[in-house]
């Protein structure tokens, strides 16, 4: 979109939560030129606005910053494009999102990551940050050009769902990302004891004759990879926990010193693997949903911040991808649409307070990104959501504007929905 | 619960048989009846009833089988349909056409049933779900989850020798992770009132969580074996032992194996089953397998008269169900 004059927005008497400067009360926000001007009760001295938004009611907050979104572009544009879903996103009040290295063809080379961040900078609904192949093709062997990916706007590293052929391959790419002070994000995964396990190993697995994965897949990589960084002393961030040991032993090497954080998807803060009922493939998710008391161990490991982001894991797929039986149709579920609306109910059920509820969704996930995002700081970029925590909505194909219909939360009723949201000041949504 | 509706229709008959797990008691003894029903048939020198005339049922087998596949196109036969067997593991699957495009080009043909077998989990519910609401699905194996008639020849088979459940203990042995009958059994078994259901063999073979299934797990033979009425014995794929699950066969078998001495455990009248094909020499001795104890052939001739009632009852909304028999 290109950018012409930018407005001057008034925003009235919401209750502004700006968890970075641990703002929890009714004010203005004062807007000009794209950004942040103030947060206060008064407008500053000669500030005439253009447009005034009545948010009495309303919930302030910084656009949400997600993660992990994956657009499906380039390569898989049946699936969605980064049109498509960062509108999506931008209808959910995140305006920040960032795309894993697994795109066809793998951002490996400066080529790719541009690629993206121009389309997404054309679409102008959200900002699209990218995380960098650590392995050539993903391959688990050979450095990508770690350099050259940063310059090129790569704000971190990972391999995706892409096994390291061995340990030593992963300490040298945690090493070398190091060095270009790069955050290295592990999905971390036993792929042998995985084996060809779709379901979390338990009861359910058992019943319905589904291949099991064991929670033992996550938890036997976790503790390899905390090993490896306390030998070598770097930064990691392990992505999309889905067991309650991991959390422990998580929480325990932070207590440690290592400098290690974690994100946990909205789904598995909500879904176990009885959510799967009968083969239900719109539940097909790697990693796996697992038990209650997994269910209940992330969680806890929110509320008590050892995990200090949640994420959407967006994974939009067409209708064919789901319609097989259940082991071999793809993973993944379409999260953007569901990534607020999900994280509020932990509050409504009691889980957690607003304020770090908000932090979990904008200003931490951005500190582990390094990008300038996620609060309401005066000079900020003027990234918004605005929401009505009242407001009750249906999830349905009428609602859901990501090309992914695949998620198993449709027909639920959700409490809290966005009206407005603004990225760089500008009105990148609003609810009819 | 939504399997429920599936397998049921609104009059809370059976529509579809994709799995024994769920449904109620009396529908299995339904089903049992009406199975013995048919034995006489099956004993006459004109062998046809004609419940099915007219309808077309298609044997639609994603994975091989002679055994299976056979005794539900005689099952067929017999009741007067119309069976057409199609093989699609060698032709549809390997050319990239989805399972669904296979079900909208046989839906397309006018078929009445489908019986399906499938190498997935879930494949027969999956087809039920989005077959054209006139056809009813047999789930005839899918995968590790589920083989219903395979359990109820069994469950017939069971109670033409004991007569009845509740007081019984039955042990299966081998390899029940993999093993769809299995879970089908123990489904129909607690279902009909068995109060002692054991699992027997080595861990690496036995599903996580199993005793959520409402089984006892013995790793020792012995101790399983102890005091049982009957004995089901599973059939052990060679590719356990590739997977590192297993050692050998000569160790399965001399642990795992039914020998007489391990049979002189369990009770003085105590039957031995086996789904069949038996891989003598690993599962079971020979002199077991054809031993007075063993019900292993009547297993395989209660097969038609199961699939028979199983077809007539979800195929007509007029069928042969008890209760319109004895109205």
């Amino acid at each position: 979109m290109s950018q012409g004059k930018k407005q001057r927005i008034h925003i009235r008497n919401g209750l502004v939560i700006d968890p970075a400067n641990n703002i929890n009360e009714v004010r203005d926000v004062f807007i000009a030129k794209g950004k942040i001007i103030s947060v206060s009760s008064d407008a500053p001295d000669g500030f005439n606005a253009d447009i005034v938004i009545d948010a009495s009611g309303h919930v302030v907050c910084p656009g949400l910053v997600d993660l992990c979104a994956r657009l499906r572009e380039p390569g898989q544009e049946q699936k969605a494009t980064i049109a498509s879903e960062t509108a999506a996103a931008a209808a959910s009040g995140i305006t920040s999102l960032c795309c894993p290295p697994d795109t066809k063809p793998i951002i490996d080379t400066a080529a790719v990551a541009t690629l993206i961040h121009e389309k997404a900078q054309a679409a102008g609904k959200a900002s699209v940050y990218t995380l960098a192949a650590l392995t050539r093709q993903l391959d688990g062997a050979s450095l990508s050009e770690m350099g050259a990916l940063k310059n090129a706007g790569c704000v971190g590293v990972s391999n995706a769902y892409a096994p390291f052929k061995n340990n030593l391959i992963l300490r040298h790419a945690m090493e070398y990302a190091a060095s270009h002070d790069l955050v290295v994000h592990l999905h971390a995964e036993d792929i042998d004891l995985r084996n060809d396990g779709c379901v979390h190993e338990g009861q359910i697995s058992t019943r319905l004759g589904l291949a099991g994965n064991p929670a033992a897949a996550e938890t036997v990589a976790v503790s390899q990879i905390l090993a490896l960084i306390e030998q070598i002393g770097v930064k990691a961030h392990f992505c999309r926990l889905s067991t309650a040991r991991a959390v422990q032993m998580i929480a325990r090497a932070q207590y440690s010193g290592l400098q290690v954080t974690a994100d946990v998807s909205a789904h598995q803060l909500h879904l176990t693997d009885m959510d799967i009922g009968y083969f239900n493939s719109n539940c097909h998710v790697s990693p796996p949903l697992r038990s209650l008391r997994d269910r209940e161990g992330l969680r806890a490991g929110l509320s008590q911040g050892t995990i200090s982001a949640i994420c959407s894991d967006h994974q939009p797929h067409e209708a064919d991808a789901k319609l097989s039986p259940f082991a071999l149709t793809e993973t993944g579920m379409s999260g953007l649409e569901t990534l607020l609306p999900l994280s509020l109910r932990l509050m409504n059920e009691g889980l957690i307070e607003l304020m770090p509820l908000l932090a979990s969704l904008t200003c931490q996930p951005a500190q582990l990104l390094g990008i300038n995002a996620g609060t309401l700081t005066p000079g900020a970029k003027a990234d918004i959501c605005i929401y009505d925590p009242e407001r009750e909505w249906q999830l349905d194909s009428t609602t859901l504007r990501s090309k992914g219909q695949n998620t198993p939360m449709m027909h639920w009723e959700f409490l809290g929905q966005v009206t407005h949201t603004l990225r760089h000041g500008q009105f990148v949504f609003q609810l009819d | 619960m939504k399997q429920q509706h599936l397998q049921l229709d609104h009059n809370k008959r059976l529509r579809h048989f994709l799995t024994t797990e769920g449904l109620k008691r009396d529908l299995l003894v339904e089903i049992l009846d009406t199975a013995e029903s048919f034995t006489s048939i099956t004993n006459q020198q004109i062998k046809k009833v004609p419940l099915l005339r007219g309808k077309t049922v298609v044997n639609l087998f994603f994975e091989a089988s002679t055994r299976t596949r056979t005794t539900f196109e005689l099952a067929a036969k017999r009741l007067s349909a119309d069976v057409l067997n199609i093989n699609v593991s060698a032709s549809a699957a390997s050319k990239g056409e989805t399972l669904l495009d296979t079900l909208r080009n046989l839906e397309a043909m006018h078929c009445d049933m489908f019986v399906v077998r499938h190498p997935n989990s879930g494949a027969a519910h999956f087809i039920a779900e989005h077959c054209a609401p006139h056809i009813s699905v047999l789930n005839a194996g899918d995968g590790r989850h589920a083989h219903p008639t395979q359990a109820m020849i069994d469950m017939f088979t069971i109670r033409r020798h004991k007569h009845e459940f509740h007081n019984l203990s039955v042990a299966i042995v081998g390899d029940i992770l993999h093993s769809r009958v299995a879970r089908s059994q123990i489904h129909a078994l607690s279902t009909l009132g068995v109060p002692d259901i054991r699992v027997i063999g080595p861990r690496t073979l036995i599903p996580a969580d199993a005793s959520t299934l409402g089984v006892h797990v013995y790793n020792d033979l012995d101790q399983g074996l102890d005091g049982v009425d009957v004995i089901i014995m599973l059939r052990l794929q060679r590719e356990r032992m590739s997977s590192a699950l297993l050692p050998s066969e000569h160790e399965y078998f001399r642990l795992y194996g039914l020998t007489k001495e391990k049979l002189a455990l369990a009770k003085a009248d105590v039957i031995v089953m086996h789904p069949g094909p038996i891989n003598r020499g690993v599962e079971m001795d020979s002199a077991v397998a054809d031993g007075e104890h063993s019900v292993i052939l009547q297993q395989v001739s209660h097969g038609i008269s199961i699939r028979m009632a199983v077809m007539s009852m979800t195929m007509s909304p007029k069928g042969t169900s008890q209760s319109e028999r004895d109205a």
